[in-house]
């Protein structure tokens, strides 16, 4: 009993990591119609910037976080100017078509690229606090996980409220639920398409630091991470923001559970198993408007 | 102030719109009447810039609006309430509103224009908290045509704003559409109710398969033999044949 609670705690917390990636995967997807299937690479970037400040300069992962954001807020707005910017021109069908391709172009050109910056071995962040952990009622928590699932859940509030209150938040949020009544209203949807993209991107090299300190990261594990992300996308439906974070606990107790029923193997089995029941009874997902 | 030369507008190889020439001058009710795929919904939209036109010109102010984004046409005071409403549905009604002032000069008159906007629709500033798709049909024209007056325009072009809602609501709306033309707003009016918009309207244009086959102050095309039997309907055209 006390050996399931252990995973199912376990599982709250790699959830609220699949929820971080998740929410930036479902703002561009929501946003720009675009499914950017190279999510997962921009979070394995992310762990590797966190990787770097630390293994360089010795910067605690936690504090790297206020560099890494900007950092990949910044890359955002590049990958939409030279890459993304294009394929939103076009019309939906098209558009989504093409989003693939460049996504999977680029997922690869940034697999090779961490391939030949840091080698195929895995990487975490060792910091000296990284095996404390609180023991509460015969489980034990490992802090830097808690920590993690703190950060997760203050960033995806942060969004909710940019997305809320401040001005082009709105204009986001208009342009993703109409983008023709978007413009009619003067919106400069292009602009909020560049937003949206940064924004994504930069919860995406958040994700990624989290990931780096409580797990490992290795080139490959890109398209784990976008899969995972689009699960929890499929099954939280698009549109609200604390609903994909509810999505992503959901995914990792739902395979902590399964892992502990089943045995380990299955643990990836369940998402895939969420993906298609959700497409079949519920294909709005749980919050979708 | 509109002035509208040769236009030409297509879906594809589908022909919408050919040679449509018209102008809606300062201060000016104009209808714009014809039947269900007329191309009058095309029409508004490449006015507004969703639509680019295969030729022809759309002159605002002198100024080609032609390879304009959508987005700066309204900044240049054209709005455009469309067909279906077309609000933001889960956000509040003045979230909605407050939208529609996103553009920098309507921003500078965004109170101003809120005020306006519940003066002539009371009943929004009680609602002003409500989620939009929990109104009633009514009440979500009057926050489309609320959103469009926040972006401060100069000309208002409406498609079908009467659609789908109960007869005293229509008058309702109508009315407003006059008290709002009277504040100096032009107003451009597509509507399937033939004999509101043309009592109400100084000129109109009747559109047929993509082309105007008709033009004249309001009053003559509701005397208008072709116009009665075809838009007025089957005891206007009794009226036709017994003259």
């Amino acid at each position: 009993m006390s050996i399931l609670a252990q995973q199912l705690v376990l599982g709250v917390m790699i959830g609220g990591l699949y929820g971080l990636g998740a929410v930036g995967l479902s703002l561009v997807f929501g946003v720009l119609k675009v499914l950017n299937v190279a999510h997962g690479e921009l979070i394995m970037l992310g762990g590797y910037g966190a990787f770097w400040l630390f293994a360089l300069f010795g910067l605690d992962p936690f504090a790297s976080l206020l560099l890494v954001l900007p950092l990949s807020l910044l890359l955002g707005l590049g990958l939409y100017c030279v890459l993304f910017g294009f394929v939103v021109r076009a019309d939906e069908e098209t558009r989504v078509k093409n989003s693939l391709l460049i996504g999977f172009g680029l997922a690869l050109v940034l697999h090779a690229l961490a391939v030949r910056l840091w080698t195929a071995d895995d990487r975490s962040i060792d910091t000296a606090y990284a095996g404390s952990a609180i023991s509460l009622g015969g489980l034990s928590i490992p802090l830097v996980r808690l920590a993690s699932l703190a950060l997760a859940f203050a960033l995806i509030g942060g969004v909710h409220l940019l997305l809320k209150h401040w001005r082009w938040g709105q204009a986001i949020r208009a342009t993703a639920e109409d983008w023709q009544a978007a413009l009619l209203t003067g919106i400069d949807i292009r602009r909020a398409y560049l937003l949206a993209f940064a924004i994504g991107t930069g919860l995406a090299g958040a994700a990624g630091t989290l990931v780096s300190v409580g797990y490992s990261i290795n080139p490959s594990i890109g398209l784990e991470w976008t899969l995972k992300a689009l699960i929890v996308v499929v099954l939280a439906g698009l549109g609200s923001t604390f609903g994909t974070f509810v999505g992503g606990l959901f995914l990792g107790v739902a395979e902590a559970a399964s892992a502990a029923a089943f045995g380990g193997p299955y643990r990836e089995v369940v998402g895939l198993v969420i993906f298609v029941a959700v497409l079949v009874l519920r294909p709005r997902g749980l919050f979708g408007q | 102030m509109l002035e509208i030369r040769d236009l030409d507008a297509a879906y594809g190889d589908a022909r919408a719109l050919s040679g449509v020439t018209l102008a809606v001058k300062p201060g000016e009710i104009v209808a714009l009447l014809g039947p269900n795929g007329a191309g009058k919904t095309t029409l508004l939209k490449a006015i507004a810039g969703l639509l680019r036109p295969r030729a022809g010109t759309i002159l605002w102010e002198g100024e080609d609006l032609g390879r304009l984004p959508a987005h700066l046409i309204v900044e240049r005071g054209l709005a455009m309430v469309p067909e279906g409403r077309r609000l933001f549905g889960g956000m509040t009604v003045e979230e909605n509103l407050g939208l529609g002032a996103f553009a920098p000069r309507a921003r500078r008159a965004q109170q101003a224009n809120l005020e306006r906007v519940y003066t002539l629709f009371p009943i929004l500033r009680e609602r002003r908290r409500q989620m939009v798709r929990l109104l009633s049909g009514g009440q979500q024209q009057m926050v489309a045509m609320g959103r469009a007056l926040m972006t401060n325009p100069r000309l208002l072009m409406l498609d079908e704003p009467s659609l789908g809602l109960a007869p005293l609501m229509v008058r309702a709306i109508l009315e407003v559409l006059l008290e709002i033309n009277r504040n100096g707003v032009a107003v451009f009016l597509v509507e399937q109710n033939v004999h509101a918009s043309l009592s109400l309207a100084h000129r109109a244009y009747i559109l047929e398969t993509g082309c105007v086959v008709g033009e004249g102050s309001g009053a003559d095309l509701l005397q208008d033999p072709h116009v009665r039997r075809a838009y007025l309907g089957p005891l206007a055209a009794r009226e036709y044949f017994q003259l």
